[in-house]
């Protein structure tokens, strides 16, 4: 088990709606946004998103101030944001083990 | 404050090169493994293997290999042939020369075959070994030097830690005078707008956007673009939050021109090097006639020394090993844990800024102070391992247009 830290994140750009995590956070640990308070309900790791504030489906998704893709549906604030709930405006995104063709 | 001092190599065209090689090159995939053999024992000694697989001609081949045969940092070049492919062999030979360099061709079908053609280039090297250590030397200023970046096996700390301390480097480099290469045009769709914004002449600001456009529609006629599954799996969502991430390396200077491979920038300032071919189909679109762009980050290291640079700055979040043949790689570690994994392969450790021991303009020094000292001959991790990785497929590009470049 590694030790649980404080809970980091960065925010690049003052523009934007996403927080990037810069220490792992355990599952069941609690950090703060904004000003509520999160239970992560799985571990998150370094390098992860999650959205500073609540993000509505169909809203851009902001980082180093600039779009980075669509809300796929509504965005707790808290939440993480990665292919679930994010998709490129441009190109699809593929995950190791699809098909040729397949996109998230 | 740069107190290090650069001993250059100079060569016939007046460029200085930091490193002094001798390089074997074979011209079809046919004559690898003799060049390889020629190489082998020799390859801790500045003896470096690069080539073209291709049985049949290509100019893009033709110019990269000319482009590193005269780079300044090779002293001498051993070309080897088998005899039957279509590389234009002595015209190849005959622009080394020009400039000055020994160089010399074996071709195998000629040569007696696969042992005599390695004992002969095992001699030809030894003696061009010796030949070049009286190549004349002479004080190098940072704005002789031509440094590329890159970034391979991204993760999301890529775009947080070493990507923008690279970006403060290049913004040093270029007020220097020094002339700084960023590419992957691939990983730019999505910030095109801002690149173009930055552009030093409004046409070119177009030209830097055409250059995105093209590669858009080039990863999407090929299926999908450089973002790697690996990607995704270090927390990078879609191909526009790794393009900032990406582009975030390249500094806040002014653009002052596109490069396509083999183009050396023609003065001090920061440059995009176009990498994906042009290949119109009679309607004006794109169509991927090459494949991949890049089929990896090798590739595109030796498209940026085909254009001049001195060393190239790599950095990665999840952990490339990997050198040149020709210049050195400096690797810039983004994610504190892959270093710690593998401190042995990377120079730079920009991961202290996510762990928040440093900071972005720190390691922007740091890197900088690096860069002097590896130009003034100090091995970077990956030469210390004898990593010398090379490759080179087909590709084709168009002449590029006068708004490209800036005035000389």
């Amino acid at each position: 088990m590694p030790a649980v830290v404080a809970p980091r994140f960065i925010r690049i750009h003052r523009d934007d709606n996403v927080l990037t995590v810069a220490a792992p956070i355990a599952a069941g640990q609690t950090y703060p946004v904004g000003d509520t308070s999160v239970v992560a309900g799985e571990p998150i790791a370094v390098g992860f998103k999650i959205a500073a504030e609540a993000i509505p489906a169909g809203a851009k998704v902001i980082k180093y101030g600039a779009v980075i893709g669509s809300a796929t549906r509504d965005i707790a604030a808290g939440e993480v944001v990665h292919t679930h709930n994010l998709k490129s405006d441009y190109l699809p995104t593929y995950l190791r083990g699809e098909s040729e063709g397949k996109t998230v | 404050m740069n107190d290090v001092t650069i001993n250059g190599y100079l060569r016939s065209d007046g460029r200085k090169g930091i490193r002094n090689i001798v390089v074997v090159a074979y011209l079809v995939e046919c004559a690898h493994h003799v060049a390889r053999e020629i190489v082998y024992p020799l390859r801790s000694k500045g003896v470096h293997l690069l080539g073209f697989p291709g049985c049949y001609p290509n100019s893009y081949a033709h110019r990269m290999l000319r482009q590193l045969c005269t780079h300044p940092n090779v002293g001498a070049v051993l070309l080897v042939s088998l005899g039957c492919e279509g590389f234009n062999r002595a015209g190849l030979l005959e622009e080394i020369r020009a400039t000055g360099r020994p160089a010399d061709l074996l071709i195998i079908q000629q040569s007696g075959g696969t042992r005599r053609t390695i004992e002969s280039g095992a001699g030809w090297v030894a003696s061009a070994l010796n030949q070049i250590q009286t190549t004349l030397r002479a004080p190098m200023e940072v704005d002789e030097l031509i440094v590329g970046t890159i970034c391979g096996g991204s993760d999301a700390t890529s775009g947080i830690t070493a990507n923008p301390a690279v970006g403060r480097a290049f913004d040093r480099l270029v007020a220097e005078g020094a002339r700084c290469i960023f590419e992957e045009t691939g990983e730019l769709i999505g910030c095109e707008q801002i690149m173009a914004a930055r552009a030093a002449r409004p046409e070119l600001g177009r030209s830097l956007t055409a250059c995105v456009d093209k590669a858009a529609h080039y990863y999407t006629a090929m299926g999908h673009g450089s973002f790697a599954p690996g990607n995704a799996e270090g927390g990078l969502t879609t191909q526009e939050e790794k393009s900032m991430g990406a582009y975030s390396k390249s500094g806040n200077s002014r653009i002052s021109g596109i490069l396509t491979p083999g183009d050396v920038p023609p003065k001090g300032g920061l440059y995009l090097l176009d990498v994906v071919p042009d290949t119109f189909a009679a309607d004006g679109s794109v169509s991927p006639r090459w494949g991949f762009p890049n089929i990896s980050d090798i590739q595109e290291i030796g498209e940026l020394i085909a254009c001049g640079a001195h060393l190239t700055l790599f950095t990665t979040g999840r952990g490339s090993v990997v050198g040149s043949a020709i210049s050195p790689v400096i690797k810039i570690c983004a994610n504190p844990e892959t270093f710690r994994r593998l401190s042995e392969d990377m120079d730079v450790n920009a991961g202290r800024i996510l762990e928040g021991e440093t900071t972005i303009d720190e390691v922007g020094d740091e890197i900088h102070r690096l860069i002097m000292r590896v130009a003034a001959g100090a091995p970077t991790a990956s030469e210390e391992l004898g990593h010398q990785e090379f490759s080179l497929v087909y590709k084709s590009f168009a002449p590029l247009g006068p708004e490209c470049l800036p005035s000389s």
